[in-house]
C-alpha cells in the first residue's frame, strides 16, 4: 500500500495538470501487474467490494473511539476516510510495506462478510496514517484526488505512446486489473478486441448560451431540440465474435449502468450505438426528474420497480450502425439515418426525440417558453429547456466550442432567509456551507423550505461562513441556528427548476434543485418572501417562468 | 467566594469585577491584561494595558507607542494585587511573551491559559504548569484527529523537497508573530545554514525577536532579483500573500503553509497548499488532555475553538467542565476567521 498511498498523496496536493499525469506516468512505469491495474480501477471509480462499504468503516470507527468524538470529528473533517485515518487509535507508524494493494483487493473482494471487520482492523493497526488513507478511500470510494477518468486515459497514453481517444475506444474491452491494456500499451500485445460491440464512445457535451449571444448565428444552420431531463445515455448493442448478442447501457461517463437497467438492455434488440436521454414514461406520458430519481435511488432492482418505472430511451443520436462509426457524418445525416433506425424497431424500449420547427430565434424563444405549446406536448413536465446543435457538426468526444448549444428554462427565484447551517464536506470541510433557509408564514413565522450548499463563489463562502459563526443563537449537534428575525439576519436569493408538494417537508413543498444565486446583503429579512408567493410555483414547472 | 464572582465572561471578554479588569478584551475598555501579542487577543485603545515586557512590545511594534492610555509590564511569576484580586503571569509557551493569567481571591485560583502549546519551541519559554481551581483553557485543536507531529519531522519533510527540486523556490507561508520565527530557528537547527529570505510583512517583528535575544541566523528581505537567484531558497511569507502576485517572482514555486490545520486535507487544498507542514502554536488533542489533568483543576471553561469535544471529554473525566462561547478569537491561520 506503500506506493499507492504515496501516490494518492501527492496526487491530492499536486494542483497542475501536468504534475499529476507525471505523477500517473511515473507509478504505471514503475509499478508492477496488477498493482498499478487495480490502482487505476480505483481512481477512475470501477471497484466496488460487496461487503467493503463505508457502514463497516464506521461500525469500526464506533467500536475503537467515543462516539460523541467521532461525531464532532467527522462533522469538522468532512471526509469519513480522512476522519477515521487521523483518528484511529494507532500506536506509531508500523512498516506495512509488504501490505500490497493487489492483497488488499482481493481481501476486500473474497473475505467473507463476518471476518471482514477483523481483518479490515488488523490492516489499519498495520498501517501507517497515510496508508490507513489509501486502504479506506480505497473501500469507500470517493478518492477526491482531482483525477478524473480523462486524466487517467491521458496519462495510459502518454505512459504508451497512443492517443486518448484510442485507450477510450478499448477501455471496455479490459476489465480491471487491466492487464491487457497494459500489455498493449507496453507493446507485449495486440489492442483488447471490440469485436464485441460493447464500445463506448466519449459523449459530445454543450456549452450554455444567453439570449443576447445569438445574434451572429443563422437559424437556418441549426436545429433544434428539447432539452430532456433524465439521464444522459449510451446504448451499445450488437453481437461478439462468437455471435452471442450483447448490449450494454452506459452513462455519460462510461461507467457501465446496465446492472440497473436490466429490462432496457434485454430489450436491445440492434446492432448500433444509441445516444439519448434515459426517462420514465406512465400514464402515456414523461415523468419529471423527481420521478426518475425514485428508480435511480433504489439499491435492488425488483419487478415491481420495473414495472412502477417503466424506463425508456429517447434518442437524438446515432454513433455507429453495425461495424460503421457514424461520427464524423454530419448531424443532420446522422438524423436521417437515426429516424429511419426508430422506426425499423418499433418493439426496442426507445423513441425518437423530435426536432422543434423553428425559422427564426424568436420562434424557438416561444417554444423554449412554452413547450407544451411548442410541440412537447404531455412530455412538456420533462422539459428543462432546448438544445441547439449545428447541422453540420460531426460527432466529436468533449466539449467543442461552436457546436451544441443548451439554453436553459430560467429557473425561478424566491428571497429566502437563512435559518439553520451545517458544515460541508469535502472541498467545502470545515466551513459551514450547507444553509436551510426558510420563508414567512401567515401566521409571521418562519418555515422552512429547503436547503441549498452550492450556488456561491468562494469568497462568498468565507462571508457566509463569517456571518454564521457571528450570528450564532443555538447548537443542535453539527446544526448551528442562525438570528432569523424580522430585523436581524441575512436574505438569500434562492434559485430552483421546479416546486412540487411533499408531505415529507414541514412546509408541504420540496424545491428542486436549489442553490444560492445571489446573497441579498442589503435585504431584512421581513422583506424576504411568504410562503403565499412562493406557493405560485407550484406546478409551474414546464410553463413559463419568473422573469422570462 | 464562587469563581464566576472572580471572572466570568461578558461581550467584550473574560471580565474580573474585583479588579474592574477584563482579559484580553475584543473591544477597548478601561483596564485589561493581555495574554499575548496575536491580534485577537491584543487590541488598540484600552486605557491600561497588563501584559509581560515583551508582549508590550509586540502591541507597540503593531499599533505604534500609544496602543493604550498606559502600560505596566509584569514578568513571569511577579504578584499584583488589585482589590483583594492577585495576579500572576506565567509562561504559556505559545508565541514570545506569551503567558497565561492566574487570578486568586479567596482562596481560590483561576488560570486563564490564553493559547498555549507544550511541544517545544526554541523562540519562547516553555509552558509552566500552574495547580489551580478552575482551568480556563483553548480548545483550538480540540479534536482526536489532531495530533501534531514533530516541528522537526515538518521541517525536515520541508527540507527533503527542498532537495528533490533544487532549481524550485519553497514559499513557506507563516502568520507573522510566531509561527515565522519558529519555522526559522527549527530550521536552524536542522542545519539549514543558507539565509532565509522573507516577505517585508515579516521583517518588523523578525527584528523585534532578534532584538529581544532569539538567535535565528542570516535573515534577509526578499528583494528584486533574476528568478534563478531564489532558485533552491526558502522564502517566509503571511499565508495571504501565496495568493498574490508577489510569488510570481520566484522560479516555479512550491507553495507551503505551517499550521496545525493542515493537518486536514481540505484545508490544505483549499488554500492551494502543495506542501501542508503541521507545525501549530497551539496544543494538540493529546497535549490539551495532559494540561487540563496537570493543573489539578476540578472545573475547566472553555474559550474558544471546538468546546463541546473538549467539555465532552472532561465529562469522561468527572471534571466539571463548561464552554463560554467567547466570540472574536480564533486562530489568525483559519481562513473562515481571516
Amino acid at each position: 500500500m506503500n506506493r499507492f498511498a504515496a501516490l494518492l498523496d501527492r496526487l491530492a496536493y499536486e494542483p497542475r495538470r501536468l504534475g499529476k499525469l507525471a505523477l500517473l506516468e511515473t507509478y504505471f512505469r514503475e509499478t508492477p501487474d496488477p498493482d498499478r491495474g487495480w490502482a487505476l480501477a480505483a481512481m477512475t471509480g470501477a471497484l466496488s467490494f460487496k461487503h467493503a462499504k463505508a457502514g463497516l468503516i464506521r461500525n469500526l470507527a464506533a467500536e475503537r473511539t467515543d462516539p460523541v468524538l467521532f461525531g464532532l470529528s467527522y462533522d469538522f473533517v468532512g471526509d469519513l476516510a480522512e476522519t477515521v485515518a487521523l483518528m484511529w487509535p494507532a500506536d506509531e507508524a508500523r512498516a506495512n510495506a509488504e501490505l500490497s494493494i493487489t492483497d488488499v483487493v482481493e481481501g476486500l473482494n473474497t473475505i467473507p462478510k463476518d471476518e471482514l471487520p477483523a481483518r479490515v482492523a488488523d490492516w489499519l493497526d498495520r498501517l501507517d496514517e497515510n496508508g490507513r488513507w489509501a486502504l479506506l478511500k480505497l473501500i469507500t470510494g470517493a478518492l477526491r484526488i482531482g483525477v478524473s477518468a480523462r486524466l487517467t486515459r491521458t496519462a495510459l497514453a502518454q505512459f504508451g505512446g497512443k492517443s486518448a481517444d484510442e485507450i477510450e475506444n478499448v477501455w471496455h474491452a479490459d476489465a480491471p486489473p487491466y492487464t491487457h491494456i497494459f500489455a498493449w500499451l507496453e507493446g507485449r500485445a495486440e489492442a483488447p478486441s471490440t469485436a464485441t460491440l460493447t464500445r463506448f464512445y466519449p459523449p459530445m457535451l454543450s456549452h450554455p448560451i444567453e439570449p443576447e449571444e445569438f445574434a451572429p448565428l443563422d437559424p437556418a444552420k441549426f436545429s433544434a431540440e428539447w432539452k430532456w431531463d433524465g439521464i444522459r445515455v449510451q446504448a451499445a448493442a450488437g453481437r461478439d465474435a462468437s455471435g452471442k448478442p450483447v448490449a450494454r447501457l452506459y452513462s455519460r461517463t462510461g461507467e457501465d449502468i446496465s446492472k440497473s437497467f436490466p429490462d432496457l438492455v434485454a430489450s436491445f434488440a440492434f446492432d448500433a450505438v444509441l445516444d439519448g436521454e434515459l426517462l420514465i414514461r406512465r400514464e402515456d406520458r414523461v415523468q419529471d426528474f423527481n420521478t426518475l430519481q425514485q428508480r435511480l435511488n433504489r439499491k435492488s432492482v425488483t419487478p415491481k420497480l420495473i414495472a412502477e418505472f417503466p424506463a425508456f430511451i429517447r434518442c437524438y443520436d446515432i454513433l455507429a450502425l453495425g461495424d460503421d462509426d457514424l461520427r464524423a457524418l454530419p448531424f443532420i445525416e446522422r438524423r436521417v439515418k437515426l429516424e429511419a433506425f426508430i422506426e425499423q424497431h418499433p418493439f426496442a424500449p426507445i423513441d425518437l426525440s423530435p426536432l422543434i420547427p423553428f425559422a427564426t430565434w424568436g420562434a424557438l424563444t416561444n417554444a423554449r417558453a412554452d413547450p407544451a405549446a411548442g410541440g412537447a406536448g404531455v412530455d412538456a413536465e420533462a422539459v428543462e429547456g432546448v438544445m441547439i446543435k449545428r447541422r453540420d457538426a460531426p460527432y466529436l468526444a468533449g466539449r467543442p466550442k461552436g457546436y451544441w448549444f443548451k439554453w436553459k428554462r430560467d429557473p425561478m427565484v424566491i428571497d429566502a432567509v437563512l435559518m439553520y447551517a451545517q458544515r460541508g464536506s469535502g472541498k467545502r470541510s470545515s466551513f459551514y456551507s450547507d444553509y436551510t433557509f426558510g420563508v414567512w408564514t401567515e401566521a409571521g413565522e418562519l418555515a422552512p423550505v429547503g436547503k441549498a450548499y452550492f450556488g456561491f463563489t468562494d469568497e462568498e463562502l468565507i462571508e457566509l461562513d463569517k456571518f454564521v459563526r457571528n450570528n450564532t443563537t443555538n447548537r443542535f449537534g453539527p446544526v448551528r441556528e442562525v438570528t432569523h428575525t424580522k430585523t436581524k439576519g441575512l436574505v438569500l436569493e434562492v434559485a430552483f427548476e421546479g416546486l412540487q408538494r411533499s408531505t415529507r417537508h414541514k412546509s408541504g413543498i420540496a424545491m428542486r434543485f436549489p442553490r444560492i444565486s445571489r446573497i441579498r446583503w442589503d435585504k431584512a429579512p421581513r422583506d424576504a418572501d411568504t410562503l403565499e408567493d412562493v406557493s405560485k410555483f407550484l406546478g409551474h414547472a414546464a410553463e413559463k417562468p419568473a422573469g422570462a | 467566594m464562587q469563581p464566576a464572582q472572580i471572572l466570568h465572561p461578558r461581550p467584550e471578554g473574560l471580565y474580573c469585577p474585583l479588579a474592574d479588569l477584563y482579559i484580553d478584551p475584543v473591544r477597548p475598555v478601561a483596564r485589561a491584561l493581555v495574554t499575548h501579542g496575536h491580534s485577537d487577543h491584543a487590541r488598540a485603545g484600552h486605557g491600561a494595558v497588563l501584559a509581560t515586557a515583551d508582549t508590550l512590545a509586540i502591541m507597540e511594534a503593531r499599533y505604534g507607542a500609544d496602543f493604550a492610555g498606559s502600560q505596566q509590564a509584569l514578568a513571569y511569576g511577579e504578584k499584583l494585587t488589585l482589590n483583594g484580586a492577585r495576579f500572576s503571569l506565567h509562561s504559556a509557551g505559545h508565541v514570545l511573551g506569551s503567558a497565561q493569567a492566574a487570578v486568586e481571591a479567596d482562596g481560590c485560583r483561576i488560570v486563564v491559559s490564553g493559547d498555549y502549546k507544550r511541544q517545544p519551541d526554541p523562540t519562547c519559554a516553555p509552558f509552566e504548569i500552574v495547580p489551580c481551581d478552575v482551568f480556563i483553557s483553548e480548545a483550538t485543536f480540540a479534536l482526536p484527529v489532531f495530533n501534531h507531529p514533530s516541528a522537526e519531522h515538518e521541517v525536515r519533510k520541508l527540507l527533503a523537497s527542498v532537495a528533490m527540486f533544487p532549481e524550485r523556490a519553497h514559499i513557506v507561508g507563516a502568520y507573522a508573530l510566531g509561527k515565522a520565527q519558529r519555522v526559522m530557528a527549527e530550521l536552524r537547527r536542522c542545519d539549514w545554514d543558507k539565509p532565509i529570505f522573507v516577505h517585508g510583512a515579516l521583517m518588523e517583528l523578525t527584528e523585534l525577536y532578534r532584538a529581544r535575544g532569539v538567535d535565528l541566523g542570516d535573515v534577509r528581505h526578499v528583494e528584486t532579483a533574476p528568478k534563478s537567484f531564489y532558485a533552491g531558497a526558502i522564502v517566509l511569507c503571511p499565508p495571504g500573500a501565496l495568493q498574490t502576485p508577489w510569488v510570481r517572482r520566484f522560479p516555479d514555486p512550491v507553495t507551503a503553509v505551517a499550521s496545525g490545520w493542515m493537518r486536514i486535507r481540505a484545508r490544505a487544498r483549499q488554500q492551494g497548499v502543495e506542501l501542508p507542514l503541521v507545525i501549530s502554536d497551539h496544543a494538540d488533542w493529546r497535549d490539551l488532555q495532559r494540561t487540563i489533568l496537570d493543573t489539578g483543576a476540578g472545573e475547566i471553561w472553555i474559550t474558544h475553538g471546538e468546546a463541546d469535544a473538549l467539555a465532552h471529554w472532561c465529562e469522561t473525566q468527572g471534571l466539571k467542565a463548561k464552554a463560554l462561547h467567547l466570540v472574536g478569537y480564533g486562530d489568525e491561520e483559519e481562513p473562515s476567521a481571516a
